[in-house]
Order: C-alpha cells, then sequence, then structure tokens
C-alpha cells in the first residue's frame, strides 16, 4: 500500500513560496485521511451487521418454520417407540382356568359401498345379492340408485365372501378392517359369556363392546390396553362345562323338562366350576332378547342365575343345620310329624303320612313338611331371617355377571310365623339355583360362607363363621342319608358318595292365584363326596315329568336326581376325583358313609 | 498459527459432519428395520390369533366327541368313567429276567475240585 505523505514536499515548496503556513497542509491530509479511515470501518461495521442481520434472521426463521411445522402437522409418536397398537388386540381373551379359549378375536372385513363411485349400480346390487342371498335386492338398488353417498352392506364377511366381492370389481364396494369377537366352542358357556357387539363404528375400525355376561361386567377390563391383552380367566373348565351340558340337555329331552339348570361350585374357593342354563344360544350369533312372551322361557334367560323359584324341600336341610347349630335338636331328636299341620285356614301336608313322629335325620331323608314346620316354630321367625341372611337369600349374589344384579331374591313382605313355616321347606321365598349353591357349599366346607365366583382363585376362601363345624357335619351325614335310604336313592354313584337334598315345589301360576297341578320345578341340590364334600352340584329341571311308570312322575326323585346322580358320574372324573372304592370291586361290599 | 488452527477447525468440521451423517443413516436403517420387525411382528401375531382360534374351533368339545364316535372302530374312545382309575398296586412290575451271560471264562478256581 503506498501511503500518502502527509507533508508532501512539492505542495510544502509551494506553500512557503506563497506564504502559506504548511501545517495548515498536514492538517488538512491528517483530516482527509481520517475520513477515509472512517468511511472503511463504517461500511466494514455495515456489512457485519448486515452478515448478522442475515444470520439472525435464518435462525429465527428456521424457529418459526419449524414452530409453525410443529403446530399445524398431525402429532405423532415417535417412531422408535411405536410399539404399535397393531400388535395387541383390541379386546383380551376369554380362557378357561386350563388356559383354553372360550373368546378371542378374529380379523375379519366389513363392506360398504359409496354408490357414487359404483360404475354399473344395478349389476353390484345383483352380484351382491348372489354372494349375500339375505341381502334385499330392490332395497339394494334404491339404496345404490338414491341420494345416499355411504351405506355399510355387512358388518363381518369371510375371506372368500372379500374376494368374491373383489371379483364384482366395483371400485365402489370397499372394504374397512373389522376385528369381530369368536367364540370357538359355540353355544357352550353361553350364558356365562354373554356376547358381544359393534359399539361406536368407523370405516377403518370397530369398537367391541360386550353386551351380556362377563364381556359386559368386565368390558372395561377386556378393553383396557394397560392390561397388554392379558387374557381374562374364568373358573369354568371347559371339559367339564360340556360334560355338564351334554348330559343336562339329555336330562332335560328324556325327563321332557322345557328347560333345566345345572351349577358346579368348589366348596372351598366358591368357584364356579360349571354353570348350564338350557336352552341356551349361539354367541356368536346372539338372538335379540324378545319383546313378547314369558321371558324366562327365552334362550337369552339364565336359569342358573336370573331364575327366580321357590325351592321346595332343598330348604329344609338349611332348616334343620340352624336347629342343630342352636342346639335346639339333635339329629335323633324326636319331632312330631302328625298332620295335617293346622294354622289358621292353612294346611300343611306331607307327600306320605309318616306317622306321629319321626327323628329329626328321618324327617330330612323322607322330607317331611311338617317335620321342617314345627322345627322352624321352635326356631323362630327372627332367628330364621337371621340365618338365612347370612347364607346370602336375601340380596342378589355378587357372580361376575351383569344379569346376577337383576335377580333380587323374592321375600314375603310380611315374615309372618306362617311364612316361618312354609319358608322352613321352601315355599314362600324365591331364590336362584346360585343362591342355594352357595347355601350348600356353606354346610360342605364346614360351615362358613362362600362367595361364588367366575373367576380363577388359588386359594380358598375363608368367609364369615355361618354355623358350626359340628352341625355342617351332622347336616351333611343326613344329606348321605336322603342318598342312601330316601328320597334321592336314584343319585347314588359308586365311589363318590353322593349327599344331597330333592326339592320338588309346584310352578305358582302366572296369573298369581295359587299353584299348578302339574307343572313342578324339580331340583336336586348335591355334594360329593359327603364325608369330605369337594363340589356342590345343583340339579335343576323346569317342568319335567317322568312317563315310563303308569302314572306320570314328576317328583325331583325320580326326575333331577338321577340326571344329577349320571353328570356326578361324568364330571367327577374328570376333576380328578378317585372313587372311594378300588376299582373293579366285587358286588356285595357296600360303600358306607361316615 | 492461526492458518493452521483455521485449517484444523475445517477438518474437525468436516469431521463431525461426516460422523453426524453416518449416525443419522444408522438410526434411519434401525428405524426402518424395527419398523418391517413390528409389521412383521404384528402380521406373526394376528396369524397366530387366526391359528389359536382355529386351533379352538377344531378342538371344540362337541366336534371331538362326533370325531370320537365316528372313528370309534379304531380308537375305541369312550368317556371316562370312575371305573378307570386305576392304584399303583395294580400295575405289575415287568417281568425278572435273570442275567444271563454267554461265552463266560471260568477264571476262578473256588470250588473247583483239586
Amino acid at each position: 500500500m503506498i501511503r500518502t505523505p502527509l507533508r508532501p514536499l512539492a505542495s510544502v515548496l509551494h506553500a512557503r513560496e506563497i506564504g502559506e503556513n504548511p501545517d495548515m497542509i498536514e492538517r488538512e491530509n491528517i483530516r482527509v485521511r481520517h475520513e477515509q479511515m472512517r468511511d472503511r470501518s463504517r461500511s466494514r461495521a455495515e456489512g457485519r451487521l448486515l452478515v448478522l442481520g442475515v444470520m439472525f434472521f435464518c435462525a429465527f426463521g428456521v424457529i418459526g418454520a419449524r414452530m409453525s411445522a410443529l403446530a399445524q402437522s398431525e402429532a405423532s409418536e415417535p417412531r422408535i417407540s411405536s410399539a404399535g397398537a397393531d400388535i395387541i388386540a383390541q379386546r383380551a381373551d376369554i380362557v378357561d382356568r386350563r388356559g383354553r379359549i372360550l373368546a378371542t378375536n378374529l380379523e375379519t372385513h366389513s363392506l360398504y359401498a359409496q354408490p357414487q363411485q359404483l360404475i354399473d349400480r344395478e349389476r353390484a346390487a345383483r352380484a351382491l345379492v348372489k354372494i349375500f342371498p339375505d341381502l334385499d335386492e330392490e332395497r339394494l338398488i334404491a339404496d345404490f340408485t338414491g341420494k345416499r353417498k355411504f351405506l355399510w352392506v355387512k358388518k363381518k364377511i369371510s375371506p372368500e365372501q372379500k374376494q368374491a366381492v373383489h371379483d364384482i370389481g366395483d371400485p365402489g364396494l370397499l372394504f374397512g378392517p373389522r376385528e369381530m369377537r369368536l367364540y370357538p366352542n359355540g353355544a357352550l358357556a353361553a350364558h356365562v359369556l354373554g356376547g358381544a357387539s359393534f359399539g361406536r363404528e368407523g370405516v377403518s375400525a370397530a369398537e367391541v363392546i360386550g353386551v351380556a355376561g362377563v364381556e359386559k361386567r368386565f368390558d372395561d377390563e377386556l378393553r383396557d390396553p394397560a392390561n397388554g391383552g392379558k387374557a381374562l380367566t374364568l373358573s369354568l373348565d371347559l371339559t367339564v362345562q360340556a360334560a355338564a351340558e351334554r348330559v343336562l340337555f339329555g336330562g332335560m329331552k328324556l325327563m321332557n323338562a322345557k328347560g333345566a339348570a345345572a351349577i358346579l361350585m368348589d366348596v372351598h374357593t366358591g368357584e364356579i366350576v360349571a354353570m348350564v342354563s338350557l336352552p341356551d344360544f349361539d354367541p356368536n350369533e346372539r338372538p335379540r332378547p324378545a319383546v313378547e312372551g314369558n321371558a324366562a322361557d327365552n334362550p337369552l334367560f339364565n336359569r342358573a342365575v336370573q331364575g327366580l323359584y321357590e325351592l321346595g324341600s332343598t330348604f329344609k336341610i338349611f332348616t334343620a343345620a340352624q336347629a342343630l347349630d342352636l342346639g335346639l335338636a339333635n339329629p335323633a331328636t324326636m319331632i312330631k310329624t302328625a298332620g295335617p299341620l293346622k294354622w289358621g285356614k292353612f294346611k300343611i301336608r306331607d307327600f306320605h303320612n309318616y306317622g306321629a313322629e319321626l327323628t329329626l335325620t328321618k324327617v330330612i331323608v323322607k322330607s317331611s313338611n311338617i317335620g321342617t314346620a314345627r322345627l322352624a316354630q321352635i326356631i323362630g321367625a327372627t332367628r330364621q331371617q337371621e340365618f338365612l341372611r347370612s347364607l346370602g337369600f336375601f340380596d342378589p349374589t355378587t357372580i361376575e355377571l351383569t344379569e346376577a344384579k337383576g335377580a333380587v331374591p323374592l321375600l314375603p313382605p310380611n315374615w309372618s310365623e306362617l311364612s316361618t313355616m312354609t319358608i322352613s321347606y321352601g315355599h314362600g321365598l324365591s331364590a336362584s339355583p346360585l343362591h342355594l349353591a352357595a347355601g350348600y357349599a356353606a354346610i360342605a366346607n364346614g360351615g362358613t360362607k362362600v362367595t361364588p365366583t367366575l373367576l380363577k382363585r388359588s386359594a380358598p376362601q375363608h368367609g364369615a363363621r355361618l354355623m358350626s363345624a359340628e352341625a355342617a357335619k351332622q347336616a351333611r351325614q343326613m344329606l348321605r342319608k336322603v342318598v342312601t335310604e330316601g328320597t334321592a336313592s336314584f343319585g347314588e354313584v359308586p365311589g363318590y358318595a353322593v349327599g344331597g337334598k330333592t326339592g320338588t315345589a309346584d310352578k305358582p301360576r302366572e296369573n298369581g292365584r295359587g299353584y299348578h297341578d302339574d307343572k313342578v320345578i324339580a331340583t336336586f341340590a348335591s355334594m360329593f363326596p359327603a364325608h369330605d364334600p369337594k363340589y356342590v352340584l345343583i340339579v335343576m329341571l323346569d317342568e319335567p315329568v317322568e312317563t315310563s311308570g303308569p302314572k306320570p312322575r314328576r317328583t325331583a326323585g325320580w326326575t333331577a336326581v338321577p340326571v344329577a346322580a349320571e353328570m356326578i358320574g361324568r364330571i367327577a372324573p374328570l376333576l380328578g376325583l378317585r372313587p372311594d372304592v378300588e376299582p373293579g370291586q366285587l358286588a356285595g361290599i357296600t360303600l358306607t358313609s361316615n | 498459527m492461526r492458518s493452521l488452527f483455521g485449517v484444523l477447525t475445517a477438518l474437525a468440521v468436516i469431521g463431525l459432519a461426516f460422523w453426524a451423517y453416518q449416525e443419522n443413516y444408522q438410526t434411519q436403517r434401525s428405524v426402518s428395520k424395527i419398523e418391517n420387525l413390528q409389521r412383521e411382528i404384528a402380521s406373526a401375531r394376528s396369524r397366530l390369533m387366526i391359528l389359536r382360534a382355529e386351533w379352538a374351533y377344531l378342538n371344540r368339545p362337541d366336534r371331538l366327541l362326533d370325531l370320537a364316535e365316528i372313528n370309534y372302530d379304531t380308537l375305541q374312545l369312550l368317556p371316562l368313567r370312575p371305573d378307570q382309575f386305576g392304584k399303583v398296586d395294580q400295575v405289575a412290575f415287568p417281568p425278572h429276567e435273570p442275567l444271563i451271560l454267554e461265552g463266560s471264562v471260568e477264571v476262578s478256581t473256588d470250588g473247583v475240585k483239586p
């Protein structure tokens, strides 16, 4: 860089000649130089400011662009942790106590149409009717050619049907994925499972919601994604349930009954191992609730839980057990049975005349109404109510079915002494077979309360004590004698020491006036093995009649008991119960109960 | 000195940029691999669910009973009855076969008369 001198010699000499101060030249030059320096530094600073401004602009621009992008775009999960929602099923499975599937999901497709995209509407409609014969062709054509922009054609279609619809080749026919609930065992345990249907529906997905039974009761748990698709384990045993249903169905047909119910319950854990109500239905195609006729005759009606019946003589053992527990009687106490027992206008009669008096054991074995009523008179209304309440006969059962809440036992509005007497032998109080099972389980397990449950449990329930262990044991011995020498003689199953009590109750007339003469509810409440009960089995037949004899027989001893015996013979081995007698034992050796 | 620093900085920037790209591409590769795997898992699970449903359907008690009846001639299956329980005492011990040695050579002098 050539430096301009501050005092150029030529200018200085010239200035001296004309008499000017040469310092002025220097000062002028310094000024010019300073001005140049200032301009340079200014332009540099301006450039830097510009660069800085551009950088800030870019930085803020990037931030602003990112913010607006974040604000406007759809939120999405971080890609790394996308443990896909499509991996876990929408609704958890239901399995039996050994993990066999009772209800699961199946991926299918739904078929919907967007008529404005259909090319040949009438041809499409005709082709669809060929694939799905249940569709109405005229209605479909009307829907397709009308103003509708969207319509569901089928909620669930199989892969073959989907291919057939594909082959129609119309772009207006579209498919949406669907998860459908499948009950692979068909009607098995239908009343327990209930059923499921679609809730809110969209094109790409549909909610599956439970409509009855455990499906509805555990709807939230089954659909909760936090459970991670963990299956709901019921206490039912698929094999036992199937055998019980088969035997009960056969028994129902054989005894010409119009309905039947059976409950098998573990007396220690309260688990329901099998619960059958006939007639049943297929939960895959759950029928609509009937709007007319008697609701109790509908297949959807769960007789075991919802049905409230006067359970007849099966109640007698509760009266006897309470008398034993209170120390009012022992099994050998003599009780007057001379009849008829008159109470005001009302007369209590026995099926046969049992003479003047019987022991308490014989009262139960022979099923004497008079004897039980006299015992109830001694016990009194208050204590009887307390005892029945503690057994659970006053409240709906807490079993895990939505229907259970509605089954409130029917009690007499005014618990008079006559009510006490009739209820002692099972008339005047209507309860469900499940109530009865819970009551018998309390006697069977040594006198403690058991709450029936449909969920698998690992440990026995230790409920409140309802009666002394001694009273429960004596009651069990009476029940055993009912089978060995009493009304339930057909109930003997070699090796399983069945104990139980029959109950035959006339059905009340629908108009509420009195009882039918020829329609009964026959019940057999049993426990096995009687000396160390593991299970309680209730078998109930609705309007059975046994016609092999000269006169039609309707008593439980001829109808419900043989069915129950056959059932115990079938299901006890399945439950892993070994018969007490050795196989292939010689005839003539009789099994003794303890 | 200053120019060396500049060169080193530039090299460092290039190196870091290379590393960052490398990591970025690796991440993208891993993510797409995970996505593929999850798709596979999802389809495997749905297949599994269908198979489990089919297994349950084919093993439904009604069908098994019908099959047992149809194939009674060959299988002779009957429902389990109480008299089919046995005891361990009823199972015979396996027959005791004496140990037979063949081609033995007598080497003992015990009992041999001189």
